[in-house]
Order: C-alpha cells, then sequence, then structure tokens
C-alpha cells in the first residue's frame, strides 16, 4: 500500500470531521432528529405533514455551505471524472440504494456507528467494501478513471 | 426555533464536508483506491466526526424530550435483514463510480457545479423510484 502524502490531509479532514460532529450533536440534541442525510432528503420525497419544515431547512443549510465558505476563503473547486453517464448512473445507484438500506455515510457511516447501532456497523461494512471493489475494478481492472 | 437549529445544523455539515475535502469526490476515490496511491484522509473525518458524536449519542440517549422541546426521534434499531445489505452494496457502487455520496453532492450542487447537478438529480430520481416501489409493495392491489 502507497500513501498518497500529496494528497493526504489529516488536519484539515480531523477538523472537517469535528464540524460534521458537532452538526450531529446540534441536530440531535436541539431537534432529537438523526443527522443522515439520504433520510433527510428522502423522506422529502414522500412528506409527512409536520415533519417538513426542519428538513427544507437542513438541506437549505447544506446548500447555503458553499456560499457561506466563500465569505470567508477561496472555495476549493471539487474534481468529478466520471462521466454524465456514469454520474447518471451512480446517482441513480446512490439515492435507491441508501433508502432501501436506510442510510448513507452520514446515517449508517456516522450517527450509527457513534450509537454503536449493529445495523449501522454492517451497512458500513457493505457500502465500503462495495466502494472499494468498485474502484479497484474501474482503476485497476478497466484501466480508467470511470 | 427547531427549524433555524435544523439550518445551522445543515450549514455546519456543509461547512465541515468542505474543510475536511470530503465534497470532492477525487478526494473521496482517492480514499476508495487501496491499491492505488491511497489518500486516508476520510478515514480522519470518520474519527473527528465520530468522537464528537458519540458524547452527542451518550447524552441524547439520557433525555426524554430535545432542547427546543420536540421529541426524541432515535432509531430503535430492527434486524440486519438483506434489505440493509444489499440497499447499502449497491449505494457503495454508486460512491464508488462517482465518489459522491448524498450529502457532499448536495453541498456540490450548492456551488452550482454542472455535474454535481446531474449526479444530485439522479440521485433523487433514484429516492422518488424507491418511494413508488414502496409504495406499490404498501398497497399490492392499488393498481389493479
Amino acid at each position: 500500500m502507497t500513501i498518497d502524502w500529496a494528497h493526504f490531509t489529516p488536519w484539515a479532514s480531523l477538523l472537517g470531521g469535528v464540524a460534521i460532529g458537532i452538526s450531529a450533536a446540534m441536530l440531535v440534541l436541539l431537534n432529537g432528529r438523526i443527522a443522515g442525510i439520504s433520510g433527510i432528503v428522502g423522506n422529502l420525497l414522500a412528506p409527512v405533514r409536520g415533519d417538513i419544515a426542519w428538513r427544507v431547512a437542513f438541506v437549505a443549510g447544506l446548500l447555503f455551505a458553499p456560499a457561506a465558505f466563500r465569505l470567508a476563503d477561496r472555495l476549493p473547486a471539487p474534481t468529478i471524472d466520471a462521466s454524465y453517464p456514469v454520474l447518471l448512473l451512480a446517482g441513480l445507484l446512490v439515492g435507491a440504494g441508501t433508502r432501501y438500506g436506510s442510510g448513507c455515510t452520514s446515517g449508517h457511516g456516522v450517527c450509527g456507528v457513534s450509537r454503536l447501532s449493529p445495523r449501522s456497523l454492517v451497512a458500513m461494512g457493505a457500502f465500503m467494501l462495495s466502494g472499494f471493489l468498485t474502484v479497484f475494478i474501474v482503476r485497476h481492472l478497466l484501466g480508467g478513471a470511470s | 426555533m427547531n427549524v433555524l437549529a435544523a439550518f445551522a445544523a445543515g450549514l455546519v455539515f456543509g461547512l465541515g464536508l468542505i474543510v475536511s475535502g470530503m465534497a470532492d469526490p477525487s478526494k473521496v476515490q482517492g480514499f476508495l483506491d487501496l491499491a492505488g496511491r491511497w489518500d486516508p484522509s476520510l478515514l480522519f473525518v470518520m474519527a473527528g466526526a465520530i468522537g464528537v458524536a458519540f458524547v452527542a449519542y451518550r447524552v441524547a440517549r439520557s433525555r426524554t424530550a430535545a432542547l427546543l422541546g420536540g421529541a426524541m426521534h432515535l432509531p430503535t434499531g430492527g434486524d440486519i435483514d438483506p434489505r440493509l445489505v444489499l440497499g447499502s452494496l449497491v449505494f457503495g457502487i454508486g460512491w464508488g463510480l462517482a465518489g459522491f455520496c448524498p450529502g457532499p453532492a448536495l453541498v456540490a450542487f450548492g456551488s452550482g457545479q454542472d455535474k454535481a447537478v446531474v449526479f444530485t438529480l439522479a440521485m433523487l430520481t433514484g429516492m422518488a423510484l424507491y418511494e413508488l416501489m414502496e409504495r406499490r409493495h404498501a398497497r399490492p392491489n392499488a393498481l389493479e
């Protein structure tokens, strides 16, 4: 295994992670809710009266984050290697998969693991495994950048 | 107040994703590429987030109401069933292909990136398809 020292950002990533943890703490202590993005967004597609406003507000906060960051610093431009057809397919898989599996990297990965939920530990093992395998197949067997 | 708190939580979450580098799909794929030049940054994001959230959920578990007065909506557990595993495996394939999971996709959507917009719309379509399928399962005779 070779570490990519040029891109490895331990301190910034730890700091950003702490912010994500603080967000999860705010949402559970103030609102009594779990910070799982796929669930927060997905349940807006089958809305239940009285359970809409906080979801819209949380998503609005996420969407506003780049603009807020720009007030303080230059926004780092993301590199999206995947082609448009691959992004379409990947989006469908992420959308359906996270709803079918009841969570994503935030709901299972951060919140569920923090609660020591056996379901979330299994879910995280599953999506990490298929994520590792997918990147291996695309980059090292098919030899492309997807 | 509940709505303001949720907005603030979403904003802090999004800023965390940007600062940590996780709003950048190439960095996420760098973590998933164990056989290439590996970027372990995502592990540090998880460590930071879980370290804080672990304490918060310990506190939350002992509370009967949220600080702003609402009820606590904590997951009640449930079985490790095929849905959980299959859904998560499918999610991981999409995650590996694009380097996006739902949070970073929404943040990149918010910054107006064309490719992020396409991914996010496809993701919302996938979520809507799930809702349609669930509804059909819940009422098997509804369409006959």
